[in-house]
């Protein structure tokens, strides 16, 4: 049996990291909350929490060196994985409200409001992955818990290289669809929260650590 | 597709331990928070509340170890409230493991400290919790009362909860002091009222005490049904409740 994976859950001062470091106890890791450069580049896996504003969660990002972090990891093949604001930041730019900030620009495309009449669109809900995703291995039939106002509502990357994988992106719906998921090579995201989705959750994270 | 109805159990805590009033006077004790809150996480409840019903200088450190434990081994998102006065108070219990923040009185008191949540944390983390009651004197039928039930006031209900959603609450958990602790089923005329207006989801509180209360609300408006003594008591655990709602063609997860 091979050794637990280490996980950095990056410490930037976002929400409750507290919960996304136990979840990932839960479902095997070996777990450390840090932000120092050594620790990050050396983990199996970087988990990138994020609860907030879109702009704020940027500069608190930045005020540790995190886009860097991120950057290199990304660039030497090393999984990241981004959850809520976590994943939004990964795009080029969020739009809440007309204040426009700039993302880590992963991905292409704008975080925009949801057009639900409810919102925070807030509970467990549905999600649409496709056959294919490792994340939703036998999760297929699972409910995941959503709390967010704001979301990527296109998917608009376009890999033309044959021999690079395209993208599993994962869809749920509320007042119209919205990227709920994305695995890209070593960087995934959910726009849900694993840590807080119950069992369904923890068997999320342990498919991913499975990956590391 | 679309978001399953919320079942929350809720744990009245006090010097660290569960308790219940009876319309929210008489408490008594009725267990360890955290083997309740695991309790219900088995059951298959969607999300957990605290309410510090004695929070007192002395109770805060206790309350902070309950939700740090229960953060520890329930995976499901936790609300706490009961004497939050401060973006302080909010971020010390955020750092313990809580995901929402319940305010109330202290809401009341000074508005503005559902602004100061709102934009330090996020609408989604700022829960306004409002213990309504029905004036006939007041426009929409119904004013709000502060401390547990024990002060009325002149603030329409309503008008209060409009205010609060323009401020940046991000949920309402709206109970009825009327109907709390009579196990009578909930005040539907009160959840109608508040759906009405609201542009957050609408937790309705007060009164469950059989499966057959639990439709009504949703049908009602609520997006979400809290309850407590009935779980606490062992007298239904949430999977019955869960399939009532089913029962109901109401969506659960």
């Amino acid at each position: 049996m091979s050794e637990r994976p280490s996980v950095v859950v990056l410490d930037y001062g976002s929400g409750n990291i507290h919960s996304a470091a136990k979840a990932l106890e839960a479902a095997g890791a070996r777990v450390e909350v840090s932000a120092d450069r050594a620790r990050v580049r050396e983990a199996d896996g970087l988990l990138v929490p994020g609860v907030g504003a879109f702009g704020a969660v940027m500069t608190a990002l930045r005020a540790v060196g995190g886009d860097e972090m991120i950057d290199r990891r990304l660039a030497g093949g090393r999984p990241v994985l981004g959850i809520c604001v976590g994943m939004q930041v990964l795009f080029e730019r969020g739009d809440e409200r007309g204040v426009v900030s700039e993302g880590l620009g992963q991905w292409p495309g704008t975080v925009s409001e949801l057009d639900a009449p409810v919102l925070p669109h807030m509970g467990w809900n549905t999600v649409d992955a496709p056959a294919d995703s490792r994340l939703f291995a036998s999760l297929h039939d699972e409910r995941f818990y959503f709390v967010h106002s704001y979301a990527a509502r296109d998917w608009t990357l376009e890999i033309t290289n044959p021999k690079i994988p395209a993208p599993a992106v994962t869809w749920a719906d509320h007042g119209g669809r919205f990227v709920a998921a994305v695995e890209n090579g070593p960087l995934s995201a959910t726009q849900f929260h694993p840590e807080k989705s119950g069992e369904a959750g923890l068997r999320l994270l342990g498919n991913w650590l499975s990956t590391l | 597709m679309s978001v399953a109805v919320r079942v929350i159990p809720c744990l009245d805590v006090a010097a660290g331990r569960v308790v219940k009033g009876v319309n929210f006077l008489n408490l008594r004790d009725a267990g360890d928070p955290i083997e309740l809150a695991r309790r219900y996480y088995e059951q298959g409840a969607d999300e957990i509340t605290f309410l510090d019903v004695k929070a007192t200088v002395d109770n805060r450190d206790t309350m902070f170890d309950v939700v740090q434990a229960t953060a520890e081994q329930v995976f499901i998102p936790l609300t706490v409230g009961g004497g939050v006065r401060s973006g302080e108070d909010v971020a010390k219990l955020l750092a313990h493991g809580a995901d929402k923040i319940g305010v109330n009185s202290a809401a009341i008191a000074r508005p503005g400290l559902i602004d100061e949540i709102a934009d330090r944390f996020g609408a989604q983390v700022c829960v306004l919790s409002l213990d309504v009651t029905r004036d006939a004197s007041a426009e929409s039928g119904f004013v709000v009362t502060t401390h547990g039930g024990r002060t009325r006031t002149s603030i329409d209900a309503l008008a209060w909860a409009r205010e609060a959603m323009e401020r940046g609450a991000g949920e309402l958990l709206v109970n009825s002091i009327d109907a709390d602790g009579t196990k009578a089923g909930f005040d539907t005329e009160l959840i109608a009222a508040m759906h009405e207006i609201a542009v957050v989801p609408v937790i309705a509180s007060g009164g469950a005490g059989a499966l057959e209360h639990f439709a009504p609300a949703i049908g009602a408006g609520a997006d979400a049904v809290l309850a407590a003594s009935v779980f606490h008591n062992a007298e239904l655990t949430v999977g019955q409740v869960k399939d009532a709602l089913r029962a109901e063609g109401v969506m659960v997860r």
